[in-house]
């Protein structure tokens, strides 16, 4: 474990420090338990498996892909999902998952691990509350494009609509295109990197976490300011940008970076039955 | 939260009966209170289509007069609609309380609308050259094998699908709405209207009518007010944008040209496919895939985005 901290340590990914007496206890590095389920199934990536889900429904579909996890198979291609809702949803497992088409709704929803790769578009809230691993689209992405993850790289080649990363938690956010308004709205933490456009009120009410956009933003919501872009910043998008095959058109030294003004904070590190005490 | 889909075919006709229903029935889980069409045919020069109906669904059920009411009721509407001068070529009774007629007529429309309307439980669902609007309790494949709307030919048609969260689950809050009293005009729409009462007053005072409590009708009667005006479609439509409050995605058809308008915040969904023959929205990518099995390049309209697109 020591390997991965160095070298995220080098990278900058630990400028921000955490705060918060619960937030310390909640995630210790150094518990090798932390990094898998006792329930995750042994999976080998040369066993390949690949079914047509152009007649079936969501939950047979994800059932499926259980099946095919716990017979040990490490590379699964899904076919013709034609955009139905809740697909591949709940995954805590190491695979690589290929969806051959596009999602619906809260597609890769609650995923902690997969590589997952998605040939076509995805509807509203891909990823969301996504913990780790990849998801890599594509085509266009719906409204609320990776809400509130904590972990892991979500990446849309396309374009994404309104509210992308809201209440991000953690992770990176790839758009490789322009995004709605609102993006970034309540963002707590981690890294969302915009290639072209962004939508007005940018990073409204962000508490921290930091924002790159290559094109225009048409204004920054409340408490949103632009940050200065570092050598380690251009070190780091250099390398998250160049693994997923997108840039922005104005390179990525040009990139204009934001981060939270933090005037709203209002913090105090007591715990809800401390705070009724001193109340 | 409910289901809207819209789809045009740019320079041919096509059978929109079908492919509306198809992309509605996969709405189906976004609303399953009514579901509602309307499909623009090919209009006959001189003539009118008029849908009407003489009772709710549910009135159906109860009451022992309610059979003979209704006859009493359709044939208060013939003698009026002879008294104006509307010279009637076709009668087709869909329903027992749902007729469809086609007609000429040169004289005032609103006044005939409103002299139809004054008999005791009938509403005009639509009037149009093309259009024909459909509107009933039930999914969509059940209110389309009622209609018979399988085979309907056309350039273009909006449905919706709907969960009823403002105002009652009956025909009259059903979506599609027409444009009282501008022909071939109907609407869509999925979302809140937060402004609805203050913009309903402002409209009953100019002497507008509402048949419903639905906040969606507001749509179509701001849409008859600002066309009244003299705005032509897309401008009425941004207008809107900026006038109306809440959160709200909506479709408007007229008679060749298909419009969408989403509200500033986009907080109500639209995927939309764009191509030189055709175009389709919906709620949902679900439906688009009804009718388009393959991959196609889809994306969502960003905020207070107007768009109208010719026949």
């Amino acid at each position: 474990m020591a390997s991965v901290e160095h070298k995220s340590h080098d990278m900058g990914l630990h400028a921000e420090q955490l705060s918060g007496r619960t937030q310390q206890r909640f995630f210790d590095a150094s518990e090798d338990e932390n990094f898998t389920y006792p329930w995750a199934h042994e999976v080998d990536f040369d066993k390949k498996a690949e079914f047509d889900a152009a007649d079936m429904e969501s939950t047979d579909i994800n059932l499926k892909i259980r099946e095919l996890l716990q017979s040990g198979h490490g590379d699964i291609t899904i076919k013709n999902p034609r955009a139905k809702h809740g697909v591949g949803v709940g995954i805590l497992n190491r695979a690589k998952i290929t969806y051959d088409g596009s999602l619906g709704y809260f597609g890769c929803g609650l995923i902690d691990g997969p590589n997952v790769h998605i040939t076509g578009r995805v509807g509203w809230s891909c990823a969301e509350n996504m913990m780790a691993g990849t998801v890599v689209i594509e085509g266009n992405g719906g409204s609320t494009f990776g809400a509130a993850i904590r972990g892991g790289d979500l990446v849309c080649k396309g374009d994404v609509g309104s509210r992308t990363g809201i209440d991000q938690k953690g992770g990176t956010i790839i758009v490789g295109g322009r995004t709605g308004a609102f993006s970034g709205f309540m963002m707590q933490r981690g890294r969302m990197v915009i290639c072209g456009d962004a939508g007005k009120n940018l990073g409204d009410s962000m508490y921290d976490g930091t924002i790159y956009v290559g094109g225009e933003v048409t204004d920054l919501g409340v408490d949103c300011v632009p940050g200065d872009l570092t050598e380690l910043d251009v070190k780091w998008l250099s390398h998250k940008l160049g693994m997923y095959g997108v840039s922005p058109s104005c390179g990525i030294e040009n990139m204009k970076k934001f981060v939270a003004g933090k005037q709203l904070w209002n913090y105090d590190n007591l715990e809800p039955s401390e705070k009724k005490l001193v109340l | 939260m409910c289901g809207i889909a819209g789809l045009i075919h740019r320079g041919k006709s096509s059978d929109v009966g079908s492919e509306m229903t198809a992309m509605l029935q996969s709405l189906k889980h976004r609303g399953p209170d009514s579901t509602g069409f309307a499909l623009y045919g090919n209009p006959t020069e001189g003539q009118y289509i008029m849908r009407f109906k003489v009772a709710e669904q549910e009135d159906m059920k109860r009451g022992f007069d309610i059979h003979q009411a209704v006859i009493d009721r359709k044939a208060k509407v013939d003698s009026r609609l002879e008294e104006m001068g509307v010279k009637v070529v076709k009668k087709e009774q869909a329903t027992e309380y749902s007729h469809r007629y086609i007609f000429s007529f040169d004289g005032d429309m609103r006044r005939l609308a409103d002299f139809v309307e004054d008999v005791e439980g009938a509403e005009i669902l639509s009037i149009g050259k093309g259009l024909e609007l459909i509107k009933d309790l039930g999914e969509a494949t059940v209110v389309s094998e009622q209609y018979s709307l399988s085979g309907f030919q056309g350039t273009h048609a909006i449905g919706h699908t709907r969960m009823a969260t403002e105002s009652d689950v009956d025909i009259r809050s059903a979506h599609p709405y027409w444009a009282y009293p501008f022909n071939d005009v109907s609407v869509v729409h999925n979302g809140q209207l937060t402004n609805y009462w203050t913009f309903r007053r402002e409209m009953e005072r100019r002497g507008h009518r509402f048949m419903s409590d639905c906040d969606s009708e507001l749509i179509a009667v701001y849409i008859a007010d600002r066309m009244e005006a003299g705005d032509d479609l897309e401008s009425a439509m941004k207008r809107s944008v900026d006038e109306l409050d809440g959160v709200f995605t909506y479709l408007v058809a007229t008679s060749d040209a298909l419009g969408m308008a989403k509200d500033v915040m986009a907080a109500k969904p639209m995927v939309l496919y764009e191509s030189d023959e055709f175009v389709g929205l919906a709620s949902e990518e679900v439906a688009i895939r009804s009718i388009f099995p393959n991959e196609i390049k889809t994306w969502d309209p960003y905020e207070g985005e107007v768009r109208v697109w010719q026949a």
